[in-house]
């Protein structure tokens, strides 16, 4: 509560010209949020509803994860498991339930990666920085053995068919065109909860947290609650983006678990611009579509490889990221 | 037949002989990734693309040059360790300076690339190595028969796990490397070329891996996912003994060796896990870790 009122006050302090120009920027900022919204609405008129929701689906899991790399400082290495969780729940619940309406499903596999995301975090955050990472993939590898052997996954073959079934009994989902926009839906909700909870006071105790987490501890935060309160949140967001894209290709697999596709995000979101709003959904983007256009070409089987190239690239020469690197620009020039 | 908890006690040696085996290389190659992260203070996450480096060092060698088992042994960490020594020279030194977590992300983006050109070239099946003649056979100890290659796997790990152990704590170069892990500024100040220091302190780590590669061939199959697979266990190793010590490496990793293979014959389907959980209990009890110094 504090900041908020530090916040408010120093805005009326200002001078009439500096807020005449923050409010314009604000107004940039919401023309920008329509446009982007408005091209969401037409896309699929030009590209294929699947490849959509299947990027949205990505963009959402890589801004869940960036919530907590780049705005709580914590390196997950086990987001997999959130994501495959949300599948599994989600396919498990659709299939054996099939009267129950799509959304209460999607809301089964969200439960259940935060739940699992709650129990992550009580023993990730006890440790900082590398060991975080190691505990996490550790933690991660764990759960991806259980699914392995447990009896409602599949094993090897994981769950295949799953219904997409009715959305609150109205809207046939089985409709690609219908589902995309749903898909639409739940992307802008996830997107808004992390826009809502990196504005906030406690988005701005996160971020103190990062920059010098002694001195939040020395101005009386719970650090541990709130890194665990971000974790949590990271985690069901995940698990969302996880049972939505279930939903899309009515398939929860192994794939989702593998440590591979933790990486995987932390490229997107490297990739994009770690800790800026937009740069987990442009990584993701570039991400998935390098992924599907070199699958059907002849560099199909060197995926890895070029994945691992452009991490290695990131790492050494654009820290910033692609969005990081945009903005840096219009800094610059503007 | 003698029976220890209803298990006939040579199915639980025999179990305990393999666990031992697995905890050595745990033994080996969690004692590279501390001793890197000792003076690096990076997780190596291509210590398992460099372990599997060492295995197809091998195993090329012996098919395309007829290099034998003994030569690869010395060659694999030597010529493994030069790539190290090229990493950190090339790729690691020039983030030095940057948030230690992109040395983690820089070496993961490594072990992908390596990885997916050895899948690439070599398949997913995997590849075997024979057993080196004079490690054929076995003895029969009355209560268990025991193969040569098996002891001999135990006993190479462990001379040169305390042959390490015996350079870091009690020689002037590890007395080097144990100041340059608490100040290496002052040590620069002082003249010593810690830059020098690092860099070999990666390519031994590296070349630690790559010996254990070439260990791990002749018994269990050469495919290019055998280190990553094997890392991952490696790190909750680590996590479990915390990086504070050799011999705290060292010993955990055989523990937890022993412990999965006492799994093994108690509760098979947990015997994947069993490191894991045990991560799990000890970050509960003791998030530092057994052998841990900070909290």
């Amino acid at each position: 509560m504090t900041s908020l009122h530090i916040k408010q006050d120093s805005l009326a302090l200002q001078p009439q010209a500096v807020r005449e120009r923050q409010q314009a920027a604000q107004r940039r900022k919401q023309w920008f949020y329509l446009a982007l919204l408005g091209v969401a609405l037409v896309a699929p008129l030009a590209v294929y509803p699947v490849f959509l929701m299947k990027l949205l689906c990505f963009a959402l899991f890589a801004c869940a994860f960036n919530l907590l790399l780049g705005y709580a400082g914590l390196l997950s290495f086990g987001h997999a498991a959130f994501l495959a969780s949300g599948g599994y729940v989600t396919g498990f619940v659709l299939s054996h339930y099939t009267g129950l309406g799509t959304e209460l499903g999607i809301l089964a596999g969200t439960l259940a990666s935060a739940v699992l995301g709650l129990l992550f975090g009580l023993l990730a955050i006890r440790r900082q920085g590398i060991y975080f990472a190691m505990i996490t993939l550790a933690l991660a590898q764990l759960v991806f053995f259980i699914f392995v052997q447990a009896p409602f996954t599949g094993g090897e073959n994981g769950l295949q068919g799953v219904p997409r079934g009715q959305l609150f009994g109205l809207f046939d989902l089985g409709d690609n065109l219908t589902l995309y926009y749903f898909v639409l839906a739940v992307f802008v909700f996830g997107f808004a909860v992390i826009q809502r909870t990196i504005h906030s006071p406690y988005g701005q105790v996160l971020k103190a947290i990062r920059e010098n987490e002694p001195r939040a501890i020395s101005l009386g935060y719970n650090v541990d609650a709130h890194k665990l309160l971000a974790f949590v949140i990271s985690a069901a967001l995940t698990g969302l983006a996880g049972s939505t894209k279930t939903v899309v290709f009515q398939l929860a697999s192994l794939t989702d678990a593998h440590w591979h596709m933790s990486g995987e995000v932390i490229l997107m979101t490297l990739l994009g611009g770690v800790g800026t709003v937009f740069g987990p959904v442009v990584g993701a983007g570039v991400v998935v579509t390098l992924q599907s256009y070199l699958s059907n070409g002849p560099l199909g089987e060197w995926v890895h490889v070029i994945l691992g190239a452009i991490f290695v690239t990131c790492v050494l020469l654009f820290r910033v990221g692609i969005v990081g690197w945009v903005l840096k620009l219009a800094r610059r020039n503007f | 037949m003698t029976m220890v908890f209803g298990i006939p006690l040579s199915v639980l040696l025999g179990q305990l002989l393999l666990g031992l085996i697995n905890g050595a290389f745990y033994a080996l190659l969690s004692l590279g990734l501390a001793i890197i992260f000792g003076l690096l203070r990076i997780i190596n996450f291509a210590h398992g693309a460099q372990y599997m480096l060492g295995a197809f060092v091998a195993v090329l060698g012996l098919n395309y040059l007829g290099v034998n088992y003994w030569v690869a042994l010395m060659l694999a960490p030597l010529l493994v360790g030069a790539l190290g020594v090229l990493i950190e020279r090339g790729l690691l030194r020039r983030i030095a300076g940057e948030d230690h977590l992109y040395g983690l992300l820089l070496t993961f983006g490594l072990a992908l690339i390596v990885e997916g050109c050895f899948v690439k070239l070599f398949g997913v099946s995997g590849l075997s190595y024979p057993m080196p003649e004079l490690l054929k056979g076995g003895y029969n100890l009355g209560f268990m028969f025991l193969p040569t290659y098996r002891a001999w796997v135990v006993v190479a790990a462990l001379v040169v796990c305390l042959a390490t152990w015996y350079m870091i704590e009690r020689t002037r170069l590890g007395s080097y490397l144990r100041a340059g892990t608490e100040n290496p500024k002052l040590m620069q100040a002082f003249g010593i070329n810690v830059p020098l220091l690092i860099t070999l302190t990666y390519g031994y780590g590296a070349a630690l891996a790559a010996f254990a590669g070439v260990l791990a061939a002749p018994i269990y199959s050469v495919t290019p996912t055998m280190g990553a697979n094997l890392l991952i266990v490696v790190f909750a190793v680590v996590v479990i003994g915390g990086m504070g010590s050799i011999m705290g490496a060292i010993v955990t990793g055989l523990a937890m060796g022993l412990i999965e293979g006492l799994t093994k014959v108690i509760y098979p389907e947990a015997a994947n896990t069993i490191v894991f959980l045990v991560m799990v209990l000890v970050l509960l009890m003791r998030p530092a870790g057994l052998f841990g110094k900070e909290a």
